[in-house]
């Protein structure tokens, strides 16, 4: 099978297996900056969610800051120490990451058009981001349970709410993630739906940089004090 | 089944809101009516609803700032007689009313009448100033739009299912806690906001993608028109400022809908951090509008002065350097928190300091009109009424800064006084000066000089008798927010501020007599050439109205006022530039996702208002069902076939071939 072949069935049948690091999107030498018109689409997208990125990284800082606030307003009640369980927030941790892992995995295999491992490693992205999910709302669950909701004090408010928007942030990628897979067996790799993966995987991996704040200020420097 | 919703909501009690809201109900009734029966509603809806095109949104978003300045300058009204009655009375408003209107009068001016305002002009101008066909994500764009008028359709549903929210237009907790403001004024207020800040956010990224990424060939950074450059840092300030806005609110709901205690006066609440929070988006967000207006003001300025804008680099630096510094001021709208004085000391003089970039500004607008030969057009006088009035309120916010003396004029009719001295001095004329000056680009149209300058003068000496007074009133200690007082010092001046506010409203009038009459007389005032000021920025190298594809060639930017350089080449010449071959050309596809989502959205505010949580969910699900479908279409573009492109631009060169025999004949 020559790759002219390969080319000429992309558009109808998602191809199996095609190992050419073929450019996914129109070459053009515009960045932009004024020398060659407008930049390429590729860029003006990622560039724009980028953009949308940092101000959702400004968003979850006024969060953070509504945490150190409030952190140490437990009102009597229990105090992050008594109540964060290190361990289970490690297995938590380690799921997100390794989801990213399988997330860049599938950016490996969207870039060669690898269909099935495109496929696979995204389902593995979203299992993972799924027991994160369910450890979360276990913890959630628990805490409620002993009588340490968000209404108890204004520390436990913060905490949830910021805990909470960032497994808001993940229940929305899970539903990206799973509309994504569904568009790559319904489209197959085609330029539009690449960039709109790359925006995704994007969003993934800024998720676990916001987790791993989290993992530090929330919790390492919680059972600390 | 409708949660909180009963008929008790609709106030059949109170017969100002519900007749006020009944005749606008009816109004808006019988323009749907004559829409219908006149069969434009596929026009609208092909045309303008579903359109992606950026200076359609960019006039949609224009037509809701004029509608929601309509209703907003009514509530002004309202309180401007309330308070010329109320002294020793109780006028005709009750208090619990009264505090509905300057809360709306406050929410309805800022979010729905100067940023709408500003999106629109910003929306329309920046891709045609920089020579290229469209924005960035031009469905991004209607969504944004159509999010902001979801919201301002909340606020206006308020007037009649339920009430507004009473506790100002930042509404500061425990005042706007469940405890304290129970009813859904509070919720209207909070979900209005979060679905057009939604919309904001996404215009701000879409601009500042546009501006940084997609440029005509040759237009570098020192290029760019300083509309651009202003645009820019205006939308770079939404993208850093918005969120903090959406997390503020957010955590307000959190404590008003399930129990949380961000802000409540128990179980360690901290109320000072809510108006640390909001302030630090507030702050911001004052220099989103000014910037941008200063920006309409720098090319309004350059144009009819003849002369390219004085000090081009000094004025990006001024206005990058009020984009950051803009961030770190925010205290000096609470020195009374009590943070101590170095910390007051601290953000006083850091709101000095911004005022010297504004000042560089300000000598910058008038060493271009120096020597210039100064065109007095309607746009030119909303841009030197600017520089008086802005100058003036500049100085009060500077005396405003010194932490003492705040303490004495904190929350009383002098700040009051100040901050519509820069809101309207600065961001409504630099509107209205942008309106009339792109108005004929928009529309292929001028708009009547005449009525035009009357509408200035009626504002500019309404402005001076309206808020003057204020000032006075203020420094003997009238505080802002009365219902009713009894002071016999403050009365005159309050019924000198009312005759002010009346002659602004013979303004406000005249400009709607001058729409009326420029339509009516638009083959008079057409501009064949598309160039009616003699432009110095590309956007006047297009026909007005421009076609959907802007530019039939991306022009080729070879120095600083690029169309200024091709006219002068061709008035050389004696002759156009030679015609390019036309290409087929792609634009985006109108798509109804905005209208869609807004409709979504809308629905999903609503339900949560009342707390119907089965048509939140429902809503939710709609959303979502949108996002899925626009992601699934297949086409996304049109392409325009060569034959019509070069039909349209050769139009507009014969036109402009036209134009230059004239000169030479």
């Amino acid at each position: 099978m020559s790759a002219s072949d390969v080319t000429l069935r992309l558009p109808s049948s998602p191809v199996a297996l095609d190992l050419r690091p073929a450019p996914i999107i129109e070459p053009s030498e515009a960045t932009g900056h004024g020398e060659g018109g407008p930049a390429p689409k590729r860029i003006v997208v990622s560039y724009g969610f980028w953009i949308f990125l940092l101000s959702d990284i400004v968003m979850f800082s006024a969060f953070f800051a509504g945490y150190a606030v409030l952190a140490g307003n437990v009102a009597g009640g229990p105090t992050a120490a008594e109540l964060f369980d290190v361990r289970n927030v490690e297995i938590e941790t380690a799921c997100l990451l390794l989801s990213s892992f399988c997330c860049g995995v599938a950016t490996l295999a969207v870039e060669q058009r690898y269909e099935r491992l495109t496929q696979v490693a995204l389902l593995l992205t979203g299992l993972l981001g799924l027991a994160f999910l369910s450890l979360e709302l276990r913890e959630f669950a628990g805490l409620i349970a002993q009588g340490a909701g968000p209404s108890r004090s204004a520390f436990l408010s913060s905490f949830f709410a910021l805990v909470g928007l960032h497994g808001a942030h993940v229940t929305a990628g899970l539903l990206w993630l799973g509309t994504m897979m569904a568009q790559f067996y319904a489209k197959g790799f085609r330029p539009d739906i690449c960039r709109r993966y790359f925006c995704f995987s994007l969003f993934w991996h800024v998720l676990d940089v916001i987790w791993v704040a989290i993992f530090t200020i929330v919790y390492l420097l919680g059972v600390r004090t | 089944m409708l949660g909180k919703l009963t008929w008790q909501a609709i106030p059949f009690d109170q017969p100002i809101p519900l007749y006020s809201a009944g005749f606008v109900g009816l109004m808006l009734l019988a323009v749907l009516l004559w829409v219908a029966l006149k069969g434009y509603v596929p026009y609208l809806w092909r045309e303008w609803i579903t359109s992606v095109d950026h200076k359609r949104i960019g006039v949609m978003y224009c037509v809701l700032a004029l509608v929601m300045l309509l209703r907003g300058f009514i509530d002004a009204l309202m309180m401007r007689s309330q308070q010329a009655l109320a002294f020793h009375a109780a006028g005709y408003l009750p208090p619990e009313h009264y505090n509905q209107v300057f809360s709306a009068h406050g929410t309805i001016m800022i979010f729905f009448v100067a940023m709408p305002f500003m999106i629109g002009l910003m929306n329309f101008v920046v891709p045609l100033q920089l020579g290229v066909r469209d924005v960035a994500f031009p469905t991004f764009n209607s969504v944004g739009f159509w999010l902001t008028a979801a919201g301002a359709l909340l606020v206006n549903i308020s007037l009649v299912v339920g009430e507004f929210s009473r506790a100002g237009w930042l509404p500061y907790p425990p005042l706007s806690e469940l405890q304290y403001s129970p009813g859904v004024g509070v919720d209207y207020y909070l979900w209005a906001l979060q679905i057009s800040g939604l919309g904001t956010l996404i215009g701000g990224i879409n601009l500042v993608t546009t501006i940084l990424k997609t440029r005509a060939p040759g237009m570098c950074y020192r290029r760019m028109p300083v509309f651009c450059w202003t645009s820019l840092a205006s939308n770079m300030l939404i993208v850093a400022a918005f969120p903090i806005l959406t997390a503020t609110l957010a955590m307000l709901i959190l404590d008003r809908y399930l129990g949380f205690h961000f802000f409540t006066n128990e179980a360690g609440g901290n109320a000072m951090m809510f108006v640390n929070l909001i302030w630090a988006w507030g702050h911001p967000e004052v220099y989103i509008l000014a910037l941008a207006a200063f920006g309409v003001f720098s090319e309004v300025v350059s144009t009819f002065s003849g002369k390219p804008l004085f000090g081009y680099r000094s004025m990006v630096a001024a206005t990058m350097s009020i984009c950051v510094l803009s961030f770190m001021v925010w205290l000096h709208h609470f020195f009374t928190m009590g943070a101590g004085g170095d910390v007051n000391g601290f953000f006083g003089a850091m709101t000095m300091i911004i005022a010297v970039p504004t000042g560089v500004k300000v000598f910058n607008w008038l060493f271009t009109m120096y020597r210039g030969r100064v065109r007095f057009s309607v746009p030119m006088h909303w841009a030197i009424g600017f520089i008086v009035t802005f100058v003036i309120g500049g100085m009060t916010g500077v005396l405003l800064a010194v932490p003492p003396a705040d303490f004495v004029l904190h929350n009383s009719l002098f700040l009051i006084a100040h901050f519509h001295n820069v809101l309207i001095g600065a961001v409504l004329f630099g509107a209205f000066a942008g309106y009339n000056y792109w108005f004929p680009k928009a529309f292929g149209f001028t708009l009547d000089e005449r009525l035009g300058k009357a509408a200035f003068w009626c504002w500019f000496v309404g402005f001076y008798v309206a808020f003057l007074p204020l000032y006075a009133a203020g420094l003997l200690g009238m505080t802002r927010r009365l219902q009713h007082y009894d002071q016999p010092q403050w009365h005159p001046w309050i019924l000198v501020a009312g005759v002010g506010a009346l002659i602004i409203l013979c303004g406000i009038a005249l400009q709607g007599a001058q729409l009326f009459v420029s339509i009516r007389a638009r083959r008079r005032l057409s501009v064949p050439m598309g160039d009616p000021w003699d432009g110095r920025t590309l956007e006047w190298a297009t026909p007005s109205p421009p076609p959907a594809f802007n530019f039939a060639v991306l022009p080729n930017v070879k120095g600083e006022e690029p169309y200024w350089g091709m006219k002068r080449k061709a008035l050389e010449a004696m002759h156009l530039s030679p015609e390019p071959s036309y290409q087929p050309i792609e634009v985006p596809r109108n798509s109804p996702t905005g209208f869609v989502t807004a409709f979504f959205a809308f629905v999903l505010g609503f339900a949560l208002i009342w707390h119907i949580w089965w048509m939140a969910g429902l809503a939710l699900i709609g959303a979502y069902a949108t996002f899925v479908v626009f992601a699934w279409r297949d086409k996304v573009e049109e392409v325009i076939p060569p034959g019509d492109v070069a039909r349209i631009d050769r139009a507009n060169r014969a036109a402009r071939a036209l134009a230059l025999q004239e000169i030479h004949a």
